[in-house]
């Protein structure tokens, strides 16, 4: 019953601020405020269950523990269909990772959005449903259904209120999710069918499905299936070609939620669902995947250097950041699993705080176009430090929690090939390149300083305080955060070779056994 | 005719008093406001006498067969012309010209409808569709003052009499061969006999037939113009009534026949079932007009539905039954917004009409966005788990080729709805020569149709239920 509170609390509150935010014209202001009280609140509440359960798994370290909750209740009992949600480590990794940032962006856009504030915050919070639904379904139809569910406000986000081209950017991002989606539909359902006919129990039940033995022949195609979804959300290239106009186009707060949070459920789903349920024909893909990676990483940095939009910039910055994922995670050991892991978490945190500030740019100086910036560092002080900051974690300096996801990666991926490890490392340095050349071009050189604008205000300040915070957290103490994934990855059979006593050598002094 | 017989009947013999009395009444007195509450009264009393019709043992054989499907179905055709007549109450009251025909009409069509449902046999079968067909082309020229109409009702007559050509001489065909014009004893003996050159030729025609009343490709040529030249709740009767009766036949007359699977005739049958989401979604894309571009979209939703028709299996039945109800729930209610849209110049249906509708008139946005995604198959409606269970059928019985080119299509199928949608919430200053009267009833009857709609896609399981206790089919 707990998971369900996850879920019901969001809706309820973003209904609530729709409601609340919907009363005509007049009262426009206060509405707008009270509606923005409520989402925070409803955010705040789901965030009690999630931190409770954290805390309550670290105290139980029995080694059987590893599911910290589950709801199961009949949904479609005809065709096997329940309303089954489980929680385990990296399922609370994530959720935690996406009440945090729907409350950061809450918090950021506090002003910004000033028509349909109502209507806005539903979205928002629908989204955020929808996000956390796929973190912690377990039933493969209702996975679906909330893989869906969280593309249709994301759809209107950007649609409503996005830049200038949003519309085209929308239906581009709606096409490539829905037809790759309605692809991982055909999957599950030819999955569903093998294992019914073997076994005679027609179910979409993760745990019944899990075991199910399919032909080889037949588990790759399933497995394309599930991949077209996972690769095209991830996104791996050559799947990306959505991204950059979403991102690009979409609101602020949308691009938050996409790159921070709508991304991660690529990772998540490969993780929990290709690798777990075809483990054979994804080993056998496991090169072609690794090698997808690797061009994602050289190739996603190489464009970013290239871009001269902010936003655009930041989001190629996201299919290089993923090409370490997908790297991590077709690895196949347990040091690259956790890397992935982390580097999800650090990329969610660092981009959506670069996606905020640029956003905070974007409404001051009204353009994202480098090229009309510069000098700004006398302008925005407060501003430009900050964005050195995260311009930092997302080319993976040292003691921030991206060095560690890539720095882990590398580590796993070093035992499976050397190649692809120079390869990938490379894209270490071509991140450097772009994000000094990010700052260079917008905070120094001689452009716009002469222009009198606002410096970022306490509220703006105190959301980068926590996202700062976060960063620091992984990056220096990522003990908590290992010790909880690792324990979900022992609920994945067939991600990796697990190898004992093999993480303490390779996690940083003072990481693996800082538990609290 | 038994008593037994007679109360199993009820409901057909209230379909057909209704328009008689509302003749009477005009006769003494027009009066739209009485002939509306006489309209809604007669099919609402219909409605009442199902479930008594039910528990009667007379089954109205030889011609009918009124078994739990059939009750079902006549159910759901009830509920649409319920609506129909709701939504079109608000539609005439803003026009000149007679209104009180338009609820007889839609009474007779009704009647043929429910005929087609519950046909057991060839006649009853060819009667319910002439009875059905008829009223329809009056009600698609019922707008008399424009061409559009005129139009419409010409090539829907002239199309219409085509097809019945071919099904009455595929009938023939059938009757020489296999001497009976009921469906069971007819797919006994094929079962027995095996099917000749002659009875093929007899089904495929009786198949065309059917195809050109569905507007499957390749026999979809009307669809467009008559869509576009019919009023608006005319248009929703067509897309939802008359259809899905013929839909329901389809079943009664194909399904007993398992030794077609694999002929040429099942073979037939999948490819204009193919070739129906292929044209029916490209040919939508070109449309600037959403009735246009919402009758080629029905095309290619007759071909989902065909898709689940070709699947065997367990599944079949249920998931054709849930679509249907599916997408007379979308169809009305898309329709519905246009209606309630409608001035009384014109029928709201240019894409400009609904720019900005968003920021005009968001209850019915809103509404129209739900009915869309519906239509789109999206989560949260019962668009969805209709399509879900259309795949589902189709994957179990391993059809391939129809499954993907359904995935492919209906992707495509989003580009257009996302026309219309992205219209909606762009916001635009001005204002078109479409109405914006308020109309209760139509409203109502919308508000409705959305709770259903979002209902039946959050908690399908107990119209899942009550169709699985039909039990099997036939």
């Amino acid at each position: 019953m707990l998971l369900s509170w996850l879920i019901i609390i969001p809706l309820a509150g973003g209904i609530l601020a729709w409601v609340a935010g919907s009363r005509g014209p007049y009262a426009e202001k206060g509405n707008a405020a009270l509606c923005r009280w409520i989402s925070l609140a409803a955010l705040a509440a789901a965030l009690v269950p999630v931190v409770w359960l954290w805390l309550e798994g670290h105290s139980v370290a029995a080694p059987g523990a590893s599911w910290l909750a589950r709801t199961n209740v009949p949904w479609l009992p005809a065709l096997g269909i329940g309303f089954h949600l489980a929680m385990d480590g990296i399922s609370l990794l994530f959720v935690l990772l996406t009440i945090l940032l729907g409350m950061a962006t809450v918090i950021a856009y506090w002003a910004e959005i000033d028509h349909e504030v109502g209507l806005f915050h539903f979205l928002l919070l629908a989204v955020l449903t929808g996000i956390i639904g796929v973190f912690t379904a377990f039933d493969l139809f209702l996975f679906y259904f909330f893989w869906e569910v969280m593309l249709v406000p994301m759809y209107f986000l950007i649609a409503l209120w996005g830049h200038e081209k949003r519309a085209a950017a929308a239906v581009k991002f709606f096409i490539f999710t829905q037809l790759s989606g309605l692809l991982m539909l055909v999957s599950i359902l030819g999955l569903y069918f093998v294992h019914g006919g073997q076994t005679g129990v027609y179910t979409f039940d993760y745990f019944d499905l899990i075991g199910t033995s399919v032909p080889s022949g037949v588990a790759s195609l399933l497995l394309l299936g599930f991949l077209a979804a996972f690769l095209v959300k991830l996104p791996a290239v050559p799947f990306h070609t959505w991204l950059p106009d979403a991102h690009t186009e979409a609101p602020t707060a949308g691009s938050v939620i996409l790159a921070g949070l709508l991304l991660k459920t690529g990772g998540y789903g490969l993780l929990r669902f290709a690798l777990p349920l075809f483990p054979g024909a994804a080993a056998d893909l496991a090169p072609l995947a690794m090698a997808l990676g690797v061009v994602g990483v050289l190739y996603g940095a190489i464009l970013a250097f290239a871009q001269t939009d902010l936003k655009r910039l930041v989001a190629y910055t996201s299919v290089s950041h993923m090409g370490f994922v997908l790297l991590g995670i077709f690895a196949g050991n347990e040091t690259a699993l956790l890397g992935a892991i982390i580097q999800m978490l650090s990329h969610g945190v660092s981009t959506g705080a670069l996606f905020i500030l640029a956003g905070a740019l974007q409404e001051r100086f009204r353009t994202r176009d480098m090229e009309h910036l510069g000098g700004l560092w006398t302008v925005v002080p407060r501003l430009g430090g900050f964005w050195l900051f995260f311009a930092m974690a997302s080319l993976g300096l040292p003691g921030m929690g991206n060095f560690i996801g890539e720095f882990l990666v590398l580590l796993g991926l070093y035992r499976v090939s050397l190649p692809m490890t120079v390869l990938a490392a490379l894209g270490l340095i071509a991140s450097t390149l772009y994000a000094v050349r990010m700052v260079q071009k917008v905070f120094f050189g001689t452009g716009r300083e002469a222009v009198q604008v606002p410096d970022l205000g306490p509220r703006e300040m105190a959301v980068m305080a926590v996202l700062i915070a976060a960063i620091l957290w992984l990056g220096l103490f990522p003990g908590p955060f290992l010790d909880t994934a690792r324990k979900g990855l022992s609920n994945l059979p067939g991600t990796a070779i697990v190898m004992p006593g093999e993480l303490a050598r390779t996690t940083p002094p003072g990481g693996a056994h800082d538990a609290r | 005719m038994t008593p037994a017989d007679w109360s199993a009947l009820t409901p057909l013999a209230i379909l057909a008093a209704a328009p008689v009395v509302i003749m009477i009444a005009i006769a003494v007195r027009r009066s739209h406001g009485a002939v509306f509450a006489l309209a809604l009264g007669g099919v609402g009393l219909a409605l009442l006498s199902l479930p008594w019709a039910s528990s009667s043992p007379g089954r109205g054989a030889p011609l009918l067969l009124l078994d739990g499907y059939a009750l079902l179905l006549i159910a759901l055709i009830l509920l649409a012309g319920f609506a129909t007549i709701l939504l079109g109450f608000g539609y005439l009251k803003i026009r000149r010209g007679n209104r009180e025909e338009f609820y007889i009409l839609i009474l007779t069509a009704l009647l043929g409808a429910v005929i087609l449902v519950g046909s057991a046999h060839l006649a009853a079968f060819f009667l319910g569709l002439e009875i059905l067909s008829v009223s329809l082309y009056a009600l698609v020229a019922y707008e008399r003052a424009g061409e559009a109409g005129i139009e419409a009702g010409i090539k829907y007559l002239v199309l219409a009499a085509f097809s019945s050509a071919f099904l009455v001489f595929g009938m023939a065909l059938v009757y020489a061969e296999t001497g009976t014009l009921s469906f069971a004893p007819m797919a006994a003996k094929m079962a027995a006999g095996g099917t000749g050159h002659v009875l093929l030729a007899g089904i495929i025609l009786i198949t065309v037939g059917i195809g050109f009343k569905l507007a499957a490709v390749p026999f979809h040529m009307w669809v467009a113009d008559v869509y576009e030249g019919a009023p608006a709740p005319v248009t929703a009767f067509i897309a939802t009534v008359s259809k899905g009766a013929v839909f329901a036949v389809l079943l009664r007359f194909y399904l007993p026949m398992e030794v077609l699977r694999g002929s040429p005739a099942g073979v037939f049958l999948a490819a204009v079932a193919v070739a129906s989401m292929v044209a029916g979604n490209l040919l939508a894309l070109f449309q600037d007009n959403v009735k246009r571009l919402l009758a080629y979209s029905s095309i290619a939703h007759m071909g989902y539905l065909l898709v689940a028709f070709l699947a065997g299996g367990p599944l079949r039945v249920a998931a054709v039954v849930f679509y249907l109800v599916a997408y007379f729930i979308t169809s009305l209610g898309a329709f519905g917004v246009m209606t309630v849209l409608s001035g009384p110049r014109r029928d709201a249906d240019r894409i400009e009409d609904y720019r900005g509708l968003f920021f005009r008139r968001p209850w019915l946005a809103g509404t129209f966005t739900a009915m869309l995604l519906s239509l789109a198959g999206i989560p949260l409606t019962a668009g969805f788990i209709g399509k879900f269970y259309i795949l589902a059928a189709g994957v179990g019985t391993f059809l391939w080729v129809p499954v993907g080119t359904l995935v492919v299509t209906s992707v495509v199928g989003l580009f257009y709805y996302l026309r219309v949608l992205v219209a909606m919430y762009t916001p635009s200053p001005v204002t078109t020569g479409a109405g914006t009267s308020p109309m209760p009833a139509g409203a109502l009857a919308l508000a409705i149709l959305t709770a259903l709609l979002l209902g039946l896609g959050v908690y399908p399981a107990p119209l899942l239920e009550a169709i699985t206790a039909l039990g099997p089919f036939g």
